[in-house]
């Protein structure tokens, strides 16, 4: 009996229609986003608001489509740039091993022993906010672990007999390393993505939560949880919304790699 | 002389330390199928790599002098030394099936020498492909190409493994226990191989194998390695037949022969 492969069915089912929802998102909104109406204010779901109004009247479905597509958005730069940075890291330690495996390893474990969430709000206040500088406080961040499992994977598959017979067709170093021996780690290397895609939309909507990420008047998931917090109880779907919308995006996302990994 | 080793002295400063090939020195001829033959760890593929200069640089230590084609082996730099890999010296291990990149078409594994050591145009690269493929005796080379090393079997991986050695037409070939992962029957076809190529293209031969009667079939000359000397060297018959040193009689006492039973 073939065991069916729920977290894969479900991943795909949860995923799809969080792309489908957050796509329309980029491109329309039931309300502007940022419409206030004093009417309005705190109202529950209804037919007009079906996720009903914040505490300026405006819309939270409207915003919290909006928000998603801006974390996403961020998640994906920051994942991508974690990813591209930590490759090449990763590929020259541990193609080279030897000092400079030693040096940049340390330096590594010197970026990981700040605690994240310090080490953004450092880079973010010399920075300043903003969504690039999210990206790239979130991108160094993401850089030692991706250096890491790239490392490990390089100094495991260059001493396989096919990259001693390419070093012995005269193939360049550059070569080895891109074309012969990454195409034999991109399969760890997806599984680290895809956790790290969910570990970069929990990172950004926690530097939004603490006003550091995305500002206003852009709307974001995490300040919105922010906000929200004051009117936990007069008003809980504006909480629910926010978060289950983090829950969506992260859920359909970790089952959809576990999924992903169980395929043989 | 082809390839010239003199003196050549292995030494390795990592914790275990000490010398593993201690003063070795003979020289090949083009076109010449020489043997290396000796027990494990008697320094043949250490003797073979140091030729390549593939040990690690930081770690082991060459000594003696080893000349190829003119060119000083020892003092050459990375980038002179990867002109020569691939185009004038080619390598097959011991083991063809992991010696392919599992993610690469064998076609661009065997064509990968001539783009990086020619100027030829695709169309070109392609018909020496194919043609490389005819010559090993693959069957339909047009699909061969695209398959990947797993739809082959051992015997198909050491051809190609061959052909992408020799696409390049290099002057020695060496070739470090070639058949010992396959059967036997596909040992002779891979030995017939490797003797015809010799014929065909002169491509001198450097066969390393502790399997004497292979060695036998296949070279005109051999060297008997031991604990990293040299104990014998000279023409093949001479030392089956008669064999001075004590080391080598008791190597060839130890080829099991039909008169006596196993079973």
């Amino acid at each position: 009996m073939k065991k069916r492969n729920y977290n894969l069915i479900f991943g795909i089912i949860i995923t799809t229609f969080v792309v489908i929802l957050l796509t329309i998102g980029i491109f329309w909104t039931p309300y502007d986003p940022d419409m206030m109406n004093v009417k309005l204010r705190l109202t529950g779901p209804s037919p007009e608001h079906i996720l009903g109004c914040d505490n300026f009247g405006r819309d939270i479905f409207s915003r919290v489509l909006k928000g998603g597509v801006s974390t996403l958005w961020i998640s994906v730069f920051t994942v991508l740039f974690g990813l591209v940075c930590g490759v090449i890291v990763g590929a020259f330690t541990g193609y080279y091993g030897g000092v400079l495996d030693e040096v940049v390893m340390r330096l590594n474990d010197v970026l990981n022993s700040f605690p994240s969430i310090l080490f953004s709000l450092v880079i973010v206040s010399l920075l300043g906010p903003g969504k690039k500088n999210v990206v790239i406080a979130l991108g160094l961040l993401f850089i030692p672990s991706f250096a890491r499992i790239t490392r490990s994977e390089f100094s495991r598959i260059k001493n396989m007999d096919y990259v001693k017979c390419a070093k012995l067709e005269g193939v360049p170093p550059l070569r080895i390393m891109f074309v012969h021996i990454l195409p034999n780690a991109v399969n760890t290397l997806l599984s680290t993505t895809a956790i790290g895609f969910n570990n970069a939309v929990l990172a950004e909507a926690s530097l939004s939560f603490l006003g550091i990420g995305v500002q206003p008047p852009d709307p974001s998931l995490g300040r919105m949880l922010a906000e929200s917090q004051t009117y936990l109880f007069s008003a809980p779907w504006y909480t629910l919304s926010a978060g289950g919308m983090i829950i969506l995006l992260v859920l359909g996302f970790g089952l959809l790699s576990d999924g992903l990994g169980d395929i043989e | 002389m082809m390839l010239e080793v003199k003196d050549l002295v292995i030494r390795f400063h990592d914790r275990i330390g000490g010398e593993a090939v201690h003063g070795v020195s003979f020289s090949m001829a083009a076109g010449e199928r020489l043997g290396i033959v000796g027990e494990s760890g008697a320094g043949k593929t250490l003797t073979a790599l140091a030729i390549t200069r593939l040990l690690r640089e930081d770690n082991a230590e060459l000594l003696g002098s080893i000349r190829f084609m003119g060119h000083d082996m020892l003092n050459t730099s990375g980038k002179e030394m990867r002109k020569i890999r691939g185009k004038e010296i080619g390598f097959i291990f011991q083991d063809p099936v992991a010696s392919l990149n599992p993610l690469m078409p064998v076609g661009p594994q065997i064509e990968e020498p001539l783009l990086l050591h020619t100027d030829l145009s695709k169309a070109e690269r392609e018909e020496r492909v194919l043609q490389a493929i005819r010559d090993v005796d693959l069957p339909e080379p047009e699909v061969t190409i695209r398959k990947y090393p797993h739809q082959l079997s051992g015997g198909q991986c050491q051809r190609v493994m061959i052909a992408s050695a020799l696409i390049c037409h290099p002057s020695l070939l060496i070739a470090d226990e070639p058949t010992t992962a396959l059967d036997v029957t596909v040992q002779t076809q891979i030995l017939k191989l490797l003797k015809r190529k010799n014929e065909e293209e002169n491509v001198g031969i450097l066969y390393i194998s502790h399997d004497l009667s292979l060695v036998r079939r296949l070279c005109t000359r051999v060297i008997v390695m031991y604990n990293g000397n040299i104990v014998e060297t000279g023409d093949v018959e001479q030392i089956f037949t008669h064999p001075k040193e004590e080391y080598t009689q008791r190597l060839i006492a130890a080829i099991p022969t039909r008169s006596k039973r196993y079973v």
